[in-house]
């Protein structure tokens, strides 16, 4: 029998400070929590500085139940997470400092399973302003913001050439200024299917498939500037509001009776964060506009693609705003498309990494993580045997298709839901 | 120590420049106007010594857009103290020469330390502003400088060379200094900071006297021939080396 | 007046910039359609053998020890001296840092109109004619100076140097304006910091894409880069890859660059590549896919292999040079 097992009275209840059985101490003693741990041990001034900012409250409430960590992407690649941060924060690391307030991506998965609704999409942004005021702006991300306000995009274009694309539309483009009548819908394009290659040929298939469909519609062309919604996610919102007022004059310049939305970003942007400035309006995303239109545009869409497709959610138009089926609807539709889910789909999708300011951070997010987010995803298709990873956000393609590269998965096809649309078109080449 | 930085406009070289209807000057309507480069720079580092050293910064232009306020706010949210801007019915495209002659009128009155500029601008058909308004003001002028050190009575710049070689120099005050980069990165302005700005600044609006008239004036205007597609060399690899090194030697970058 | 062309040399560590024969050649060239001669003045000190070396009709070499070093100040008043006496045609300045210094100065203590910029530079019926370089190189503007005589500023490897190398005769003068009580003062030169590579800073700039193949292989590009005095770019697959430091990226989320010479070698043209080099003066570009979209923006581009070329082209750099 051991030393001292003899002594245990279990009528008492006693507990041994030391047990020693074997040779070793099997009490437990050094492993326990004698008292109460309480929060005055720490400095919670970190917190407070952020807690105390407008739309920074809620993350004082974490309890630290880790389900966030579970869910976030960028701890799938690296070290993060809404109770991370907080932990973090209560040591007395300083958050506007730190490269931990750049990196989340405002994908909105952890808040979709928090209890205590700890809010990263209004922490995020609120911290990130006063670092923006106070200067220390990574220098990707304040080129996208100078860009931004002197070209009215992130790709540093000129606004002059907003239009440019049309003339590689291959089906006419009505511009407002130049119809002078009252339209059904007004499509804001965007940003990126404007001036980025990849982004065009989306837009390019869109005209397409409107004017094969009739939609009565209208772009604003050169008077289109972008939404600014990312930019003030990621910490501008004085550059959000200079864009939304531009933005909401030239809209109302117009008669048209609801706007169709390329991108999830700006649908959201149009749809939540305009009309705190007095802009209500009815807005559709183009995959639920498209499925309105699904009766008429089934039976011209003749040429089977035969391809294993693979969907990737926008976190914007999924979480964000609960739009799951009409992406899945419109490709289920095209023939010989046989849709194969991911793990990491619908309300649990993966983020590509672009959102919340993302998009504009790429060497910033890559030097604090293992790999980008958008890499991961690829992989993650390449996993479930996809030919073609198929999205409706236009910074996915450039992102997924760079991905794809840099991965060494050169052979997965990246398609907007609109390419795949036009290829299976009738009368398309 | 009393700083002033002078700042222009520059067409926004994004956008395509057109030629005007008479072919001596561009079809400035259908410009849009940026703040000269080498200026933000300058006045980066004004506000850098301004952080050093203590005193005010303030920013002077000629207004020929009639947008210069945008870009005056924008200096104002990056730490300069006041605003000024000449005023009158100028030519949008006057030169450095009128330029340099309005604003060393608007400057004088300032009894400033130091006159910072921008080394150069994409305008500058006429020269850079900086020495003119140096031999203007009658004060000593080096330009092309990377870095501001106050000291009293003085300022110790470095001036740099091709092949990053740089020079120190003292120069005793009041001077002017042509500023190549500032020695930080210039500051972002939030446009959350600018707006609020615009709406409370005020800025001092000066007469400029007259329409100075230029000593050199430009007979036609016109673009090189144009790019857009690359023109292709066929060949062996030895070959288009040779191409290549040849193209490199007329640009004075391979010494023979 | 006098239908001299009076041209500034340029000398920096004991040497002469290249530049100072460029704008000799086409000086004498301008003097010899005006009647004129082209005199080179040299500020130095113990600077005799770099006079000499001139290819100018004659040079004025100005010997004092407050010039031993460029001073802008010093340099200026001497300048404004000698134009005052000579009464030039043209003074011919280089568009560079010390040029630049002293050009638009002159202009306002002489009187001349100025002309900065200038890569063409002739005489019409015995009327200065001068081509500037503006707007980035995105427009070109022939002026002419109200009067007959004027200022110019040249830019780099405008002209022939070839036409400048015969050695003149030199005239050594005593400074002909005071040097006392100089304002500015000169304090030392400081050398580059070696392996502190700015490539924002280059002139010229070898940059390498995914085309380069593997690790083994980044040799052959920084053997050409150091032949031509400069260092490696890439775009982002080489620094992603860890080939080259990340401060060598080009593009969106790299640096953006100026140079006044890009070579693109095995780089595709990604919109987010273009975003950081659009804006230099000449682009070349060699990929083995002729469709890249690199040959969109090029001025000048080749189909060949880059392994090839690389070392071809190193090899002939350095029998060049
Ligand atoms: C948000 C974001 C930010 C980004 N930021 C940047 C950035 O800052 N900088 C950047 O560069 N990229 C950036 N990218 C990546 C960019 O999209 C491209 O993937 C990248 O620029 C491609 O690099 P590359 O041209 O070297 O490679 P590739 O596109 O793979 O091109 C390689 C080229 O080499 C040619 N080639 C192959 N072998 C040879 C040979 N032996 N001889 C000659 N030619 C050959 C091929 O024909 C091909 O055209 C970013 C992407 C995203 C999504
Ligand atoms: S899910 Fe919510 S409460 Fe739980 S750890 Fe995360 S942030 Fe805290
Ligand atoms: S919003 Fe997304 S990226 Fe940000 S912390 Fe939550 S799960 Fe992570």
């Amino acid at each position: 029998m051991a030393v001292g097992l003899d002594k245990v009275k279990p009528e008492a209840i006693t507990e041994e400070r030391q047990l020693i059985v074997d040779g070793m101490d099997i009490s437990g003693h050094w492993n326990r929590m004698f008292e109460q741990r309480v929060i005055w041990d720490y400095d919670t001034s970190q917190l407070d500085r952020v807690t105390d900012l407008p739309g920074g409250e809620s993350l004082a409430w974490c309890y630290g139940c880790a389900k966030c960590t579970g869910v976030c992407p960028v701890d799938i690649v690296g070290d993060y997470s809404p109770r991370k941060i907080h932990r973090k924060t209560q040591m007395g690391i300083d958050l506007f400092e730190s490269p931990d307030l750049w990196l989340c991506t405002t994908c909105r998965n952890c808040l979709r399973v928090c209890p205590k609704e700890v809010d990263m999409i209004q922490i995020m942004p609120a911290v990130r302003e006063q670092a923006v005021l106070a200067g220390s702006v990574p220098a990707e991300l304040q080129k996208a913001f100078e860009d931004t306000a002197k070209h009215g995009n992130p790709l540093g274009q000129p606004q002059r050439k907003r239009a440019d694309w049309i003339k590689k539309a291959g089906a006419p483009v009505p511009v407002l200024k130049d119809v002078k009548r009252p339209v059904d819908l007004l499509w804001y394009v965007g940003s990126y299917p404007s001036y980025h290659p990849r982004g065009i040929d989306a837009a390019a298939a869109a005209a397409r498939i409107f004017h094969a469909l009739g939609v009565d519609y209208g772009i604003l062309g050169i008077e289109e500037k972008d939404d600014g919604d990312s930019q003030r996610l990621a910490g501008e919102k004085g550059l959000f509001e200079m864009l939304a007022e531009a933005n909401i004059a030239a809209f109302e310049k117009y008669t048209w009776n609801r706007m169709v939305v390329t991108g999830p970003h700006e649908f959201n942007a149009f749809k939540n964060e305009y009309p705190k400035l007095g802009f209500v309006r009815p807005i559709v995303h183009y995959t639920r506009l498209l499925v309105e239109y699904l009766d008429r545009l089934r039976p011209m869409l003749t040429k089977p693609l035969n391809l294993k497709v693979t969907f990737h959610d926008p976190c914007y138009l999924g979480r964000h705003n609960g739009e799951y089926d009409a992406p899945r609807q419109l490709l289920r539709a095209i023939p010989g498309v046989e849709l194969v889910e991911m793990g990491r789909c619908r309300e649990n999708g993966y983020c590509c990494g672009g959102g919340g300011g993302g998009m504009w951070l790429d060497s910033f997010t890559k030097a604090h993580t293992t790999m980008r987010l958008s890499e991961r995803r690829v992989r993650e298709a390449v996993e479930y045997g996809a030919d073609v990873l198929a999205v409706c956000c236009p910074f996915e393609v450039s992102r997924f298709e760079d991905a794809a590269k840099s991965t060494g998965h050169d052979r997965l096809i990246v398609r907007d839901i609109l390419e795949l649309l036009d290829q299976a078109l009738e009368g398309q080449p | 120590m009393i700083l002033a930085v002078a700042i222009k406009q520059v067409p926004n070289l994004t956008d395509d420049l057109e030629i005007s209807a008479d072919g001596t000057g561009l079809d400035y309507d259908a410009l849009t106007y940026v703040l000269n480069e080498f200026d933000e720079q300058a006045l980066e580092e004004a506000v850098l010594v301004k952080e050093a050293a203590g005193g005010s910064v303030t920013v002077v232009g000629i207004d020929t857009t009639g947008e210069l306020d945008g870009a005056l706010h924008t200096a104002l949210a990056k730490g300069a103290d006041r605003a000024m801007k000449v005023t009158g019915d100028f030519d949008r495209d006057l030169g450095s020469e009128g330029q340099a002659q309005l604003l060393a009128e608007a400057i004088r009155p300032l009894a400033a330390d130091l006159l910072l500029t921008g080394v150069q601008a994409a305008d500058d058909r006429d020269g850079q502003i900086g020495p003119r308004l140096a031999a203007l003001l009658g004060w000593p002028y080096v330009g092309v400088v990377t870095h501001v050190t106050p000291e009293p009575g003085c300022v110790r710049v470095h001036k740099e060379y091709a092949g990053g070689l740089l020079a120190e120099f003292v120069v005793t005050l009041p001077a002017v200094i042509g500023v190549q980069a500032s020695h930080q990165p210039p500051r972002y302005a939030p446009v959350s900071k600018i707006r609020q700005i615009a709406k409370t600044a005020q800025i001092e609006s000066v007469a400029g006297q007259g329409t100075p008239a230029s000593s050199s004036s430009v007979r036609r205007m016109f673009k090189p021939e144009a790019a857009g597609q690359a023109e292709m060399w066929a060949g062996e690899p030895e070959e288009v080396a040779g191409k290549i090194a040849t193209l490199l030697t007329a640009k004075g970058l391979l010494k023979l | 007046m006098s239908n001299d062309i009076l041209i500034l040399a340029e000398h920096l560590n004991g040497k002469l910039a290249d530049i100072t024969n460029e704008m000799a050649g086409q000086a004498r060239q301008l003097a010899g359609a005006l009647g004129g001669q082209a005199v080179a003045v040299l500020l130095g000190s113990g600077a005799q053998a770099l006079a000499e070396s001139i290819g100018s009709d004659r040079v004025l070499y100005i010997d004092d020890p407050a010039l031993a070093e460029f001073n802008p100040e010093a340099y200026a008043r001497v300048l404004a001296a000698v134009v005052a006496q000579r009464q030039p045609r043209v003074v011919m300045l280089a568009n560079s840092s010390v040029g630049m210094d002293l050009a638009a100065g002159l202009a306002v203590t002489t009187g001349l109109p100025l002309i900065a910029y200038v890569n063409a530079l002739s005489a019409e019926d015995g009327r200065i004619v001068a081509t500037s370089q503006i707007y980035g190189g995105k427009i070109l503007a022939e002026a002419v100076p109200a009067g007959e005589a004027c200022l110019v500023t040249c830019l780099a490897g405008a002209f022939r140097p070839e036409a400048g190398r015969a050695a003149a005769a030199v005239e050594r003068i005593a400074s002909p304006a005071p040097l006392d009580g100089l304002k500015v003062q000169f304090v030392r030169l400081i050398e580059p910091e070696a392996g502190d590579v700015d490539i924002t800073q280059q002139a010229l700039l070898v940059s390498i894409g995914r085309g380069i193949g593997g690790a083994e292989n980044i040799e052959l590009a920084q053997e050409l880069a150091e032949a031509l005095g400069t260092v490696v770019s890439a775009s982002r697959p080489v620094t992603d890859a860890g080939w080259l430091p990340k401060t060598r990226q080009v593009g969106k989320s790299g640096l953006t660059v100026k140079p006044k010479v890009y070579l693109a070698f095995g780089i595709s043209g990604a919109p987010e590549h273009l975003e950081g080099m659009r804006g230099a003066e000449l682009i070349v570009a060699v990929n083995t896919d002729p469709k890249a979209p690199i040959f969109d923006v090029a001025h000048y581009g080749a189909t060949c292999d880059i392994l090839d070329l690389l070392p071809a082209l190193t090899e002939r750099v350095k029998s060049d040079t």
